[in-house]
């Protein structure tokens, strides 16, 4: 009897440290949005989304070069990433077993785990020191390589699940197959592809690291592909890193928007696939 | 003009264009690798084998030993996973074992999901300014240097960052488990805490370690965060307070900076060390899920 109640002892006590561990790891989150919330909200106003940063000591200024920055560089590496993603993940999922999907399944398994910086190192020496600029291609080049694999999976994943029927059914009323897959079997599965899409910007759009050396940065609004560009995450860390207050205020209110897009995707991506899955 | 293709050339076409992604993106993976060898194999030749064991980085007289950014890496990571693995257990056990429904586990899945969303240099800045004062705070009244930025610092903060990765994949191994030995263990009257320990744990080890081995790289890897509050020395750390420095951080630190060829070959070198490291930790992630998933 004594024993048992030592199991039963330790075992309530295990049972409390994983709930009280699992909402500790919880406390960082709370921290972080909560300063966030605190430092970042009172640095938006009208300027800060549609004026250019203001010479030190001026006070005032904004962040638009940045903000169009990183839009232009995310519809870059959308432009790169999307077809070419699609496209692969429709042949992995169509060839499971053939000699060239298990070598490209294995190329998008290790891109994903390559860091993102030597990302950003291989595609300065591809396209940056050849084209002897910095330039928003390059580090929307940079960015299409690590939204790749994310692509890559999902589309994969998703198309896998879709019943073998519904091909054989469209294969059968002599449908050509290019059109059963483009026109049956990817709309089935454009909840989990969209999905993923959403996912990978999510993921690039915070990314800093190959963005040092391949976009670079730019005090100035810029639209050219072929000159360096200022983009969000990247401001923030050459305001954050130096020694200037007001610099410091706008990285917060930046730091504010971009997490605030970054959950704006996640949650669109969620809701998507809530809102769209096709039950079999 | 492609409505007055063939049905054959356009099937043709269209598989042509898969195979040939196919073939494009693992050609690009290979020319990446090519890529950093040949842009580090000066560097290779004349740094030799003290690339791995000189303690001094110093561009200036032109020695490049990695020896403590290698150290770095490994101390920072290894730092991060131990103070991240409780944590992360944790999660995993709560949300695929214990409480698989209900509000609180949508509110921790959900915490665990807007983590891994937060971009790492947004770490970086929080970190500089709220947790290295506070370290700094600590090192006065232990009485060393109050650096603030450092080891300590950058552990943390990547310990921080790496929870969802290890937690999520381990959480889904454990749903995985059985329910029929789950329960078989119950009815024989073991406690929660047995049926953890002896059911569940060795079950899911396979997930678990590839969850951890996940975490791992995403550590050895990360950069903006690191480079933020680690303080940028290239010397061994002489203790936990101490500044030092990273791979990643390094390259981001120096690279644009590197004019002499023998420099940027050397960042090369630290560049392809970290992508074979890497892909290796992924590799050897891939082999412990299909070794022992066959198990079950």
């Amino acid at each position: 009897m004594h024993n048992l109640q030592i199991r039963q002892l330790i075992s309530k006590t295990f049972f409390g440290m994983v709930c009280l561990f699992s909402f500790l790891s919880a406390l960082p989150l709370v921290l972080i949005l909560g300063y966030l919330l605190a430092k970042g909200v009172s640095a938006l106003n009208w300027q800060f989304f549609c004026r250019m940063p203001q010479p030190l000591g001026e006070a005032g200024g904004g962040i638009a070069n940045a903000l169009l920055g990183s839009a232009l560089l995310l519809a870059v590496a959308f432009a790169l990433a999307v077809p070419l993603g699609l496209s692969l993940g429709i042949y992995l999922a169509e060839n499971k077993k053939s000699r060239l999907a298990d070598c490209a399944r294995l190329a998008v398994e290790i891109l994903q785990g390559v860091p993102s910086i030597v990302v950003g190192l291989v595609i300065y020496t591809w396209l940056v020191l050849p084209l002897k600029t910095f330039s928003a291609l390059s580090g929307g080049a940079a960015l299409a390589l690590l939204m790749l694999p994310v692509i890559v999976r999902s589309t994969e994943e998703t198309l896998r699940l879709i019943p073998l029927e519904l091909k054989e059914a469209a294969l059968a009323l002599g449908v050509p197959y290019y059109r059963t897959i483009l026109r049956v079997i990817v709309p089935s599965g454009l909840s989990g592809i969209v999905t993923g899409v959403l996912l990978s910007l999510a993921r690039v759009a915070g990314e800093t690291a190959p963005l040092l050396f391949t976009a670079f940065g730019n005090p100035f609004l810029s639209w050219r592909l072929d000159r360096p560009i200022e983009s969000v995450p990247h401001l923030i860390f050459y305001y954050a890193t130096s020694p200037y207050a007001e610099w410091h205020r706008l990285a917060w209110g930046a730091s504010f928007v971009l997490v605030l897009s970054v959950l704006c995707l996640n949650l669109a991506a969620k809701f998507l696939t809530r809102r769209w899955r096709v039950q079999f | 003009m492609l409505r007055s293709l063939s049905l054959q050339t356009k099937e043709n076409i269209f598989q042509q264009i898969l195979a040939k992604s196919a073939f494009f993106v693992a050609a690009v993976l290979f020319l990446f690798f090519l890529t950093l060898l040949v842009k580090a194999w000066l560097a290779i030749w004349s740094n030799g084998f003290d690339f791995f064991t000189g303690a001094v980085w110093d561009p200036l007289t032109g020695v490049y030993g990695a020896f403590p950014l290698l150290f770095g890496t490994l101390l920072t990571s290894v730092l991060a996973l131990l103070l991240t693995l409780p944590f992360a257990l944790s999660i995993a056990l709560f949300l695929g074992e214990f409480f698989r429904k209900g509000l609180a586990a949508s509110a921790l899945r959900s915490s665990v999901e807007l983590l891994a969303g937060i971009p790492s240099v947004v770490y970086g800045f929080w970190a500089l300014f709220v947790l290295v004062p506070l370290i700094r705070g600590l090192e006065i009244t232990l009485g060393v240097v109050p650096l603030g930025v450092g080891v300590l610092a950058a552990s943390l903060v990547l310990a921080i960052m790496i929870v969802p990765y290890a937690a999520s994949l381990s959480a889904e191994t454990i749903k995985l488990v059985p329910q029929d030995i789950r329960e078989a263990a119950y009815s024989l009257g073991a406690t929660r805490y047995e049926v953890v320990r002896r059911v569940i744990l060795p079950h899911a080890r396979s997930g678990i370690c590839a969850a951890v081995l996940l975490a791992l790289g995403r550590a050895l890897g990360e950069t903006m965060a690191v480079t933020m509050v680690i303080g940028n020395a290239n010397k061994m750390p002489a203790s936990l307070f101490d500044a030092g420095n990273t791979m990643a951080s390094l390259i981001a630190n120096e690279l644009a900076e590197a004019t002499d060829p023998l420099y940027v070959s050397s960042l090369m070198q630290v560049g392809l060390l970290l992508f074979l490291v890497s892909a290796l930790i992924n590799l050897a992630g891939r082999y412990v899920v299909k070794k022992f998933s066959v198990e079950t």
